[in-house]
């Protein structure tokens, strides 16, 4: 759209007015037309070199023909860098005489004149509205960041046998993360970490109220999966559309070491134990998306010695200077190792930090919180035992090449070695694992040898669980159709397409799972039973 | 690794069997093809024997399919023998076994003839 500059224009003469009373009393204003960008006038004032006479032109264009109903008698456009700044709208001449060449060459250069100056104008406008937009923004952030500075914990808890520690580092755009602890009755102590969508003041605020809801149901109910159910309901009326929160509550029993815990789509926390790192895997739907959705609720007994890390998705999805993500493997295989002077969260963030390298500007918050159990009350029966925990027993990477499924068999079979499976179910998952690796290769990664598929096999002690990403986050898993031989052996259909049959008649039940690009598809098979 | 697939056709009295090893999946279609072509050749039934078969997949599936369709088309019955209790599972599951006759083993499939 193009400024318009306005004159006034000569009316009809009344009597006797002075020479002054006549030029005040006889202009009136001409309507500010606004040349729309593209507009064919605009092509031709861009192209004129100077003035133009209306009643020369013969375009056609709506805008010219408002501006001719206005009574207008030359146009001087306002061309500054090849750029179409404003045009000046001149009614006729006071002597009611047209305008003359003279006229139209003076006109022309003041246009040229003034047009520089006009761009000036316009640039130091918009560098100020910039401005403004730009503080506007920093102190939306600061805003951000103090609610969400000030609703954190200020102290960590004091447990004898325990040790809690925490790390909180906001994003300059300070994304939602939270954590909290509440202490409960019993010497129980509730753990929290939460991820609100969104960035800024909106975010902040939803974290604010989900924390409030959070610390005011954790009072209510003893057990997680009724506090983050409530905590749902409660936020589902409340929250901007399109925002959710993602949040995983703890209760730990600090006498008997038992952690009782619900997860509404966190990150799942881990823990190093002396069999490896064990995921503590719960399901539910984040908070805020729609009432009345339940929360699994899961145990698992923390052995002295053993850490818990529970992390936000900052960690996981910050990416290297060559753009590799951080990722659940890399963040596992750190848990694992027992940093020499004790710290967890130090060593954490120095891993980060070497990945994504120190310069580098922190994509989003990063939250961390470990929890270690020092001692136990009855330090013999230290082992851990696990209650519906689930185990990683294997995680690998497979290049996409054809025949890389047989790998998988082979290294899946190893994996569950020691779980005594029935031999006809090994055949059956064995099936099913070549099949979805060989339907990630082909389909989900397209064959492209540099796109690798992972593959994580866990177990609890009551099912078996394969879980095979691939990159084709974008392509739904198309629904699996009986194949119909009788049409197959007439011609009338491809002899192919059995794959995704064949894995669900192998195993109990198939997951499909997208997330950022990538694709993921879960087999989960029970360790007894009839098939 | 993959063991490549083989097949070789071994001419008996009511018909032919083909002897196969190794790995049956797509790469196996051409060479399966021109064995049932050969084993196809003369008159009476065709007997698969998959005691050398370590790994089906679904394209092996499918060249087992087209095979089977191959035989269809005139009218040739197939007999196969040699699977695992695995396989044997697949093929029914997958109703190959409706359009083959499946028989425990060697001499079970030699009785049938």
């Amino acid at each position: 759209m193009v400024q318009v500059m306005k004159r006034r224009r000569t009316e009809e003469a009344t009597t006797n007015p002075s020479p002054a009373a006549v030029t005040e009393s006889k202009t009136r204003l001409i309507e500010a037309i606004p040349i729309p960008a593209g507009d064919p006038l605009e092509t031709l004032l861009l192209s004129s070199g100077g003035p133009l006479v209306l009643q020369d032109l013969e375009l056609e264009s709506e805008t010219l023909e408002s501006i001719n109903s206005a009574g207008v008698e030359l146009i001087v456009p306002l061309i500054g860098q090849g750029e179409l700044l404003g045009a000046l709208y001149l009614g006729p001449r006071l002597s009611d005489q047209p305008y003359s060449t003279d006229d139209r060459r003076l006109l022309g250069s003041l246009a040229s004149q003034v047009a520089p100056a006009m761009k000036v104008a316009q640039l130091v406008r918009e560098q100020q509205a910039e401005a403004k937009e730009r503080e506007r923004i920093h102190q939306e952030l600061e805003v951000a960041a103090l609610i969400q500075q000030t609703l954190l914990p200020k102290e960590l808890p004091a447990i004898p046998g325990w040790h809690v520690d925490a790390f909180y580092r906001p994003a300059r755009a300070v994304g939602g993360d939270f954590y909290d602890f509440i202490a409960l009755d019993d010497g129980r102590l509730g753990v929290v970490i939460g991820d609100v969508t969104d960035k800024g003041v909106p975010a902040a605020l939803v974290m604010a109220t989900c924390r409030s809801m959070l610390r005011a149901a954790a009072q209510r109910h003893n057990s997680p999966s009724a506090v983050l159910a409530d905590v749902n309901d409660a936020l589902v009326p409340e929250i901007p559309p399109a925002m959710f929160v993602t949040c995983l509550y703890a209760i730990i029993d600090t006498e008997a070491g038992q952690i009782v815990f619900a997860n509404a789509g966190h990150n799942l926390p881990y823990v190093r134990s002396a069999d490896g790192v064990i995921e503590l895997r719960a399901t539910g739907m984040p908070l805020g998306l729609m009432p009345g959705m339940p929360y699994d609720e899961k145990r698992y007994e923390m052995a002295s010695g053993e850490v818990m890390v529970l992390t936000s998705d900052g960690i996981t999805e910050a990416h290297s200077q060559e753009g590799e993500m951080y990722g659940f493997a890399r963040l596992m295989g750190q848990v694992a190792r027992k940093p020499p002077d004790g710290d967890v969260v130090a060593a954490l963030v120095t891993d980060l930090e070497r990945f994504t390298g120190a310069d580098a500007e922190q994509e989003d918050d990063i939250t961390l919180v470990v929890v270690k159990r020092t001692s136990s009350a009855q330090d013999s029966a230290s082992t851990f035992v696990p209650q519906d925990a689930n185990q990683v027993l294997d995680r690998f990477t497979l290049a996409s090449e054809e025949g890389n499924e047989r790998i998988a068999i082979d290294k899946v079979t190893a994996a569950v070695d020691h779980l005594d499976l029935d031999p006809a179910r090994l055949e059956r998952l064995k099936t099913a694992v070549g099949e979805t690796v060989m339907n990630a290769i082909e389909h989900g990664n397209e064959n492209r040898p540099e796109l690798d598929v992972g593959v994580e096999v866990s177990a609890t002690d009551v099912v078996v669980s394969v879980r095979v990403t691939d990159h084709g986050g974008d392509t739904p898993m198309p629904e699996t159709v009986t194949p119909d031989i009788e049409a197959k052996l007439a011609g009338e259909q491809s002899p192919r397409g059995w794959g995704l049959f064949l894995v669900e008649q192998m195993v109990d039940e198939v997951r499909s799972t997208s997330e950022g690009g990538s694709h993921t598809i879960e087999l989960v098979m029970n360790r007894e039973g009839d098939f | 690794m993959e063991n490549a697939f083989e097949a070789m056709v071994t001419k008996v009295d009511d018909g032919a069997v083909v002897v196969m090893s190794g790995t049956v999946n797509r790469a196996a279609k051409l060479e399966l093809e021109a064995a049932y072509d050969e084993a196809a050749s003369g008159p009476g039934r065709v007997l698969l024997d998959f005691r050398g078969v370590d790994y089906i997949n679904s394209t092996g599936i499918a060249v087992i399919v087209g095979v089977l369709a191959m035989a269809r088309a005139e009218d040739r019955e197939v007999g196969a023998f040699g699977l695992t209790d695995h396989y044997r599972e697949v093929f029914t599951i997958t109703r190959l076994a409706d359009f083959m006759t499946i028989y425990e083993d060697e001499t079970a499939a030699a009785a049938a003839g």
